[in-house]
């Protein structure tokens, strides 16, 4: 069944705001990039730095992207086609790493193991905290298909692992390239990890371009090599997914029972769910409970009362705010083709591969001269997070609209509802869990969030990250221990209901 | 004092939260209270700085827990409010240079003579008064007087005297064989890569080169901080570490002077090993409270501001005639080389060679 590929204005306009979000650092890069003109940039790339590290940056893409592929992909078969008793509880542990920082988890590993510093260190550290948004789409997606097809392999007198491998990861590639998208990307955003692993990466250049060579012009010039690399990866992703019908044409059985899996397999399944939760939950929190002892001041315990207050308010506005923007093109991709859905996508993820300070920095650009009353004000720092957890929003809405029927909406349509009614009555309340996972994603990533809120924040405010900022270089860990566990476990609610609402609750109808 | 400062901060977080709510929830548009809210957040912020002087915005790389105490002093004695952004001291510099003349801030408060140098470079900050200029010595200020250093620090050869007998008297004799393996060192401190651009600057790229590749021929032992091969060296895990002045301070003040076995050791030799590195401040020119900027700087530069660094972080005082922490060897018997600490802004060239020769990363 081929989507349609005239997209309805009521969908078209609100998108076309999305595209300027996403797009907004764009302005910036290209006025400060090219303000020693084309000679200048050219020269800049052409250094033979540059293209080593850009070598390098994409190893480590591509070494995490396909970890987190397997280990994803893995943990969602667990959660979602084995027997094993208490899934829904390991399905949030699998999900827990969304509520870890990816600097607090590289220094709690190389402040327990010095040697781990370096290209192991930096792959493992991303690779842990970025698994998880392979593992909530591929569980989800896992969900709605039909088991029907692994039960008649089965029955066929193959065994479990072969039949998921030849049947259902066909169903769920899609979900699995997508996943692997938005880690790659991250993967070429990421400084707090690399930095504490002391492996250099092309974020290396453009943060050293700003803290030490105070030269603007140059980082933003490679941070365009960044943007040049997110267009590649996006049409790469797409070539990948190919034609595959991502669409369900019937109900099918959808059973949620599974057949009682092999005493081997659940055992096998156990020891890789411990390894798994042990080394990207396990390691992270014991070391930072560990700092809580060691420090001898006083905590100021209505402080981080406070900050977490503040630290919940601007995710939860991010998260409101990501949803609104995200709904248009999240439904328009799911449901429409063509030249205009692709370029809307392209857009909202393109500039998902800038470093933090680089966005930051992009509204400040933008801020200062266009919103002067809102410089320095919440409202700016939504904007930036909104830049920066778009692609994660419209991600989770394709998903879950994507796993609903369009029948329904047919039906509406045909009976003479509007589209805007349709899209109201039908297609968001329909795909409604899975939107509100995608907020839930926003809500998590904007209180864990560091540079951007660093440089935007209105001046005085704390929150959960900048107080763990903040103690850690003055070496207080002591101080920045009630921060950090605040922050994992005030983020595991969230996480929760996220991923139970993306996988458990997505695919009913 | 805390207490007043977090009613502030409570009172500024919540008008910003309902003016994004405003924002993004469309709904009840007409209420009247949500916009009163956001138009004395705005005012709160902006007016005073504009209108009636009292309040001043520093940008502030040095750290909340090191100077929020100093400047509360401040506001408690002069009466100008401090609005103070905390962050890293070369990310303020990109940040400033990224606001240009539109920039809040009034005063640039910064860890490193380099960032203060690049300011100055771009053109963003006046020129200060000769009264507050003369008040420092003229190797530890701006060459054309647009920031002046407020403290200063030196770089040491902390040892364990269980380990070592004679430190060694130079840079060069730290390449010896018998320290293989035995000298801690921080690659991501900006003190060391400010160290590493004094070496620069004063050999030359090539004579540099040359001494950190026979240096990281020496199997020299990274760690995460200063305070960290300090410990390493307290601890006998290395017998040496390349780091500043005052850690040793802080840690006998922490863990009592019975604790601590490391000594330090100036080279005092003129080398980059000798260096005397400042923290600093300036004033932006785009300032709208130039007399409350000029005030603020005034203040870390008073006696009590002087003291305030010599106490809380033995850090030496730079105005002529304030006495350092009664450990610490004269300032002037330091034997500092001269060179212009505003050269120290090649930090990203000293990153890449560090790089390159294998000191900076794994």
């Amino acid at each position: 069944m081929a989507r349609p590929s005239r997209i309805p204005a009521v969908l078209a306009v609100p998108a076309a705001a999305a595209v300027f979000v996403g797009l907004a650092p764009l302005i910036y890069l290209f006025d400060a990039g090219f303000s020693r003109g084309i000679q200048g940039v050219v020269d800049e790339i052409m250094r033979s730095r540059t293209l080593w590290l850009v070598v390098r940056s994409l190893t480590l893409t591509l070494v995490v992207t396909l970890a987190s592929v397997v280990i994803g992909t893995s943990c969602a078969w667990i959660v979602v086609r084995t027997s094993l008793r208490g899934r829904i509880a390991l399905l949030t542990l699998f999900a827990l790493p969304l509520a870890i920082p990816s600097y607090l988890a590289a220094f709690a590993w190389v402040s327990w193991l010095p040697g781990i510093a370096g290209f192991f260190g930096a792959a493992l550290v991303l690779t842990i905290v970025s698994y998880p948004y392979v593992m909530l789409p591929v569980a989800a997606a896992l969900r709605a298909t039909d088991i029907a097809l692994e039960d008649v392999a089965r029955s066929l007198g193959i065994s479990p692992l072969a039949a998921a491998w030849r049947v259902s990861l066909r169903q769920v590639q899609p979900a699995i390239v997508g996943g692997g998208l938005l880690v790659a990307l991250y993967v070429v955003s990421d400084f707090g990890a690399v930095a504490a692993m002391r492996y250099e990466t092309f974020t290396w250049v453009i943060y050293g371009a700003y803290r030490a060579g105070f030269n603007p012009t140059r980082a933003a010039i490679l941070a365009l090599v960044l943007v040049a690399i997110a267009a590649v990866l996006i049409i790469l992703e797409r070539r990948v997914r190919g034609r595959t019908a991502r669409t369900r044409l019937g109900r099918g059985l959808n059973r949620r029972s599974v057949q009682v899996s092999p005493r081997s397999l659940r055992i096998a399944a156990w020891t890789w769910s411990g390894i798994v939760i042990g080394v990207s939950v396990g390691v992270p929190i014991v070391s930072v409970t560990s700092w809580m002892r060691r420090g001898t001041a006083v905590t100021d315990w209505g402080d981080v009362a406070l900050t977490i207050r503040d630290s919940f308010g601007i995710g939860i506005a991010t998260a409101l705010a990501t949803v609104l923007l995200a709904l248009p093109v999240g439904i328009a991709i799911a449901r429409f083709s063509g030249r205009f859905t692709r370029a809307t996508e392209a857009s909202v993820y393109v500039t998902h591969s800038l470093p933090g300070i680089v966005v930051a920095l992009s509204v400040v650009y933008l801020g200062i001269s266009l919103v002067r009353p809102l410089y320095q004000q919440v409202p700016l720092l939504v904007f930036g997070q909104m830049i920066i957890f778009l692609p994660l929003v419209v991600g989770a809405v394709r998903n879950a609209v994507e796993q609903s029927t369009p029948v329904l909406e047919d039906v509406a349509r045909s009976l003479g509802t509007s589209r805007m009614a349709t899209l109201r009555r039908v297609t968001i309340p329909v795909a409604l869990p899975g939107i509100a996972a995608g907020g839930a994603l926003a809500l998590l990533g904007a209180v864990k969030e560091l540079p951007t809120t660093l440089l935007l924040r209105p001046t005085g405010l704390e929150t959960l990250s900048t107080s763990i900022w903040k103690y850690s270089v003055v070496s207080d860990y002591g101080a920045v221990g009630p921060y950090a566990v605040a922050l994992m476990l005030l983020a595991a609610a969230p996480t929760a209901v996220l991923s139970t609402f993306s996988v458990m609750k997505a695919a009913r109808q | 004092m805390r207490s007043s400062v977090r009613t502030r901060r409570m009172r500024r977080s919540l008008g910003g939260l309902l003016a994004t709510a405003s924002l993004v929830v469309l709904a009840a548009c007409g209420g009247s209270s949500s916009t009163d809210d956001t138009s004395t957040d705005a005012s709160d912020d902006a007016t005073p700085v504009t209108i009636d002087g009292t309040s001043i915005t520093v940008y502030s790389g040095r750290s909340e827990a090191l100077v929020q105490p100093l400047i509360d002093e401040f506001t408690a004695t002069t009466g100008v409010t401090v609005e103070v952004r905390y962050g890293d001291s070369g990310e303020l510099a990109a940040l400033l240079l990224t606001e240009g003349d539109a920039s809040p801030a009034d005063v640039y408060f910064g860890q490193d003579a380099g960032a203060l140098g690049a300011i100055e470079d771009a053109g963003l900050f006046a020129t200060l008064p000769d009264t507050t200029l003369s008040l420092v010595d003229a190797a530890f200020r701006s060459v054309s007087g647009g920031w002046v250093g407020t403290s200063g620090r030196a770089r040491v050869i902390v040892y364990n005297p269980q380990l070592v007998v004679t430190p060694p008297a130079s840079l060069d004799e730290l390449l010896n064989v018998q320290w293989k393996g035995r000298i801690g060192y921080a690659p991501n401190n900006a003190s060391w890569q400010s160290f590493v651009t004094a070496l620069r600057v004063l050999r030359g790229e090539d004579g540099a080169e040359t001494w950190l590749k026979a240096f990281a021929a020496n199997a020299p032992v990274a760690y995460e901080k200063n305070g960290v091969v300090r410990d390493a060296v307290n601890s006998g895990e290395v017998a040496m570490g390349l780091i500043n002045h005052y850690y040793l301070y802080e840690k006998i003040k922490n863990e009592g002077a019975a604790a601590v076995v490391a000594q330090n050791h100036y080279l005092r030799d003129g080398d980059a090993g000798s260096l005397v590195n400042v923290a600093g401040a300036g004033i932006l020119a785009t300032s709208r409270n130039a007399s409350g900027a000029r005030a603020f700087i005034d203040w870390l530069l008073s006696d009590a501001g002087q003291r305030y660094f010599s106490d809380r972080t033995f850090e030496y005082p730079l105005v002529t005639g304030i006495a350092a922490f009664s450990e610490l060897p004269p300032l002037g018997e330091l034997n500092a080389p001269a060179i212009d600490l505003a050269d120290l802004k090649t930090l990203e060239a000293t990153q890449e060679l560090l790089a390159r020769v294998g000191l900076l990363t794994k």
